[in-house]
């Protein structure tokens, strides 16, 4: 398992955290239950298998509702 | 598209606000209701178009969002060809959300100043010797690296050559100065107000204490607490319902614009911000001054403390014991050579103030020495039996004891000192007082708490009960209990939870964990060190006792700000649901207001929190600056953090 952690762009609704959780947690080999979005730090934080999905196609997830992805990195 | 959408947002929100502008001259100015209706439908598509976009891509990933409202809320009046409703309903929520992200990055600024106080890049030493410039996530531990006066300090480490001054007080807390020589250790977000240094970098990125801090504070500002969990819960469903609800009143009532004005009420604005903003700018507030609440519900229990227990050293007093008066029965220096030969060897806080309080005596060797629990030490030193420890001790031993050393012992207690009794093969032979100095300003703080609401404050000490009872006395304390173990104090803070107080901690993090971690609230005064960041809930990043008032008083601001905008969310809630029963004036366009007015009320009532300094901040401001020469020498422990 590893850990994904994307800078987004500055966050201003609490409705875009559920849109966000949501694209994250239909990665395929994403841990659903460890998908956290930081509302105030405009953070997201989850979990990922790395046989199953690379940090590339979670990030690709957020930039497809919508949401610009500042940084990205997993450890 | 979206991403076109996303960043042309503010340009469309400006444009259909104009239209909307112009569509209304076209009424009144021009008398064209068909110039007017055209312009409006056309401020109704630019304006909804970006709404309808974001619904749709929520609605793919399974999420009913408030977008989803607006936007049949906007259909549904293009059906009662209502253009100048749609119109200023899309225009408003476009333009509400505009400035709920300017007034929100206002209440985050005070974490982002955090964060920026790591710098982007650093200077790295080459293998031929020279210095270039490298982003901060390609450093690797071990790299040796350059801080210019005024620079920020990139890592952890240590200096390898140079030297100069360094601010920590985005760590510390402390804005004094430090002096930085070669091995002294340096850290991240830290600013090097003077000299120039070569570190070798030994912890990076999010491993250094600042990394870890501004983690810290990230989770907290967004953990919940039980309340806003129940107000997420309620909004996951509460826009289904209101989607439900419209459907059906619309149904029954067979009025289509009713059903769609029950769209635009229902939006879940200022409830569901209105407790995390409090909480962001309270969080931040505190961030600022060393203090960090961790979440929001540390803040709320916090802010209904009634019982505080503080241990007595290292937290009342600065913990740093010395010899203030000896007394000697008989001989006398062979006694002192005897208890330094036995105190040398031993690791208890008192030993180390004797040792040094001895530095010329030599010791002799300790043959056997045995430590007997709660009471001393029992040793066997050059052929003769020392015993060195209480009242306890001695009497185990049956050690005789005078009329004339017993008016001593009680002399020295009732002055306030720790008394430890030496007895050599049987004989009292000196009786020393040691003494730890009271931290400057802790009486004025605990006043000072009392005023905050705090109804009882106990000391509970493994000292003797006459110490315990003179610095209370002297402090103001309501209660005080000496003679205690680690365990007894947990007891203690047990047996005043059962009887229904919510209790704070305050100790020094490493032997009271177990009462940090009973207590609800529990507060280490350990200078930002892991374990004080791990075991509490309110971390102090500055030993100084200053700040626990300081961070009771927010905490007591921020609840209140908590309250007052779940008030104002509340109430704006019942107002319009009334009135949309109850008044004919009543439409979507004013609902769509007072909706977008009450978020940015909320926003900007937490606001005041960042600016917020409590009263006594104020007027401690002179003292402490008074007092911060007088506090110089104590700023050295700072140094051990790791």
């Amino acid at each position: 398992m590893q850990k994904a952690i994307l800078q987004l762009e500055t966050l201003a609704c609490p409705t875009c955290m559920q849109k966000i959780a949501g694209a994250i947690a239909n990665v395929d080999g994403v841990e659903k239950t460890s998908v956290k979005v930081l509302f105030n730090a405009s953070k997201a934080k989850a979990n990922f298998d790395p046989d199953k999905t690379n940090l590339d196609t979670i990030t690709q997830a957020v930039k497809n509702i919508g949401y610009d992805v500042l940084k990205a990195s997993a450890k | 598209m979206q991403k076109w959408l996303m960043k042309n947002r503010n340009r469309l929100t400006a444009i259909s606000g104009i239209l909307i502008v112009l569509a209304f001259a076209a009424k009144w100015l021009f008398k064209s209701e068909t110039g007017a209706s055209g312009l409006l439908l056309a401020a109704s598509l630019i304006g909804g178009f970006p709404i309808a976009a974001s619904a749709w891509q929520a609605l793919k990933v399974k999420v009913i969002s408030i977008d989803l409202l607006v936007t049949l809320a906007i259909l549904g009046a293009f059906v009662i060809q209502e253009f100048e409703e749609s119109a200023i309903v899309a225009f408003l929520f476009l333009f509400g959300a505009y400035l709920e992200q300017k007034t929100l990055a206002k209440t985050r600024s005070a974490i982002k100043e955090l964060v920026e106080m790591v710098p982007e890049t650093a200077l790295r030493q080459t293998e031929d010797g020279d210095f270039e410039e490298v982003d901060l996530d390609d450093l690797d531990e071990g790299d040796i690296l350059l801080v210019k006066t005024g620079g920020k300090i990139p890592v952890d480490g240590e200096v390898v050559y140079g030297s100069g001054t360094a601010n920590e007080a985005s760590i510390t807390g402390e804005s004094m100065p430090l002096g930085k020589k070669l091995g002294d250790p340096v850290y991240a977000g830290t600013i090097l107000e003077n000299g120039t240094i070569r570190i070798k970098a030994e912890k990076v990125g999010d491993e250094t204490t600042f990394g870890k801090i501004i983690e810290l504070v990230e989770e907290a500002q967004d953990s919940k607490s039980q309340a806003e969990r129940l107000i997420d819960r309620f909004s996951k469903y509460y826009t289904p319902v209101v989607l439900l609800l419209a459907i059906i009143v619309g149904l029954i009532s067979q009025d289509l614009e009713l059903a769609v004005t029950i769209l635009v009420l229902g939006c879940p604005g200022a409830l569901v911000i209105g407790v995390p903003v409090s909480n962001v700018a309270g969080i931040g507030n505190g961030a600022k001054q060393g203090i960090l609440f961790k979440g929001s519900e540390v803040i709320t229990k916090f802010s209904k403390v009634d019982t505080i227990m503080f241990d007595k050293t290292g937290t009342l007093t600065y913990g740093d014991p010395r010899v203030s008066q000896v007394k000697k029965y008989g001989q006398g220096q062979l006694a002192e050579q005897l208890l330094v030969s036995v105190e040398k060897e031993s690791a208890h806080p008192l030993a180390k103030a004797i040792t040094g309080y001895y530095e010329d005596l030599e010791a002799k060797e300790v043959e056997s020495s045995q430590v007997l629990q709660g009471g001393g030490i029992v040793a066997q030193v050059a052929g003769r039996q020392v015993l060195v420890g209480n009242r306890y001790l001695l009497d185990q031993y049956h050690v005789p004891v005078t009329k004339e050393m017993e008016k001593n012992l009680e002399e020295l207690a009732s002055a306030g000192n720790s008394l430890v009794l030496v007895a050599v093969n049987g004989q009292l032979e000196l009786a020393l007082g040691l003494k730890d100095e009271i931290r400057a300003g802790v009486k004025e703080d605990l006043a000072a708490l009392k005023k905050l609401g705090v109804k009882n404050l106990l000391l509970l000490s493994g000292d003797n009960q006459k110490t315990v009872d003179l610095v209370a006395e002297e402090l103001g304390l309501t209660e005080a209990y000496g003679q205690l173990l680690p365990e007894d104090k947990a007891e203690f803070v047990k047996k005043r939870q059962a009887a229904g107080e919510i209790v704070a901690f305050v100790g020094d993090g490493i032997n009271d964990s177990p009462s940090l971690a009973r207590a609800d609230i529990g507060i280490a005064m350990g200078s930002g060190t892991d374990v004080a960041i791990e075991t509490s809930n309110v971390v102090l990043m500055n030993g100084s006792f200053d700040r626990i008032p300081r961070a009771l008083a927010l905490a007591k601001a921020t609840r209140r700000n908590m309250i007052e905008n779940i008030t104002i969310a509340l109430a704006v809630v019942a107002v319009l649901l009334v009135s949309v029963l109850a008044s004919s004036w009543m439409n979507m366009a004013i609902g769509m207001f007072v909706h977008e007015g009450s978020i940015l009320v909320v926003i900007l009532n937490a606001m005041r929190l960042l600016a917020y300094r409590s009263k006594l901040q104020k007027s401690r401001k002179l003292i402490e600056n008074n007092f911060s020469q007088a506090e110089g020498p104590y700023n050295k422990g700072i140094e051990s953090i790791q």
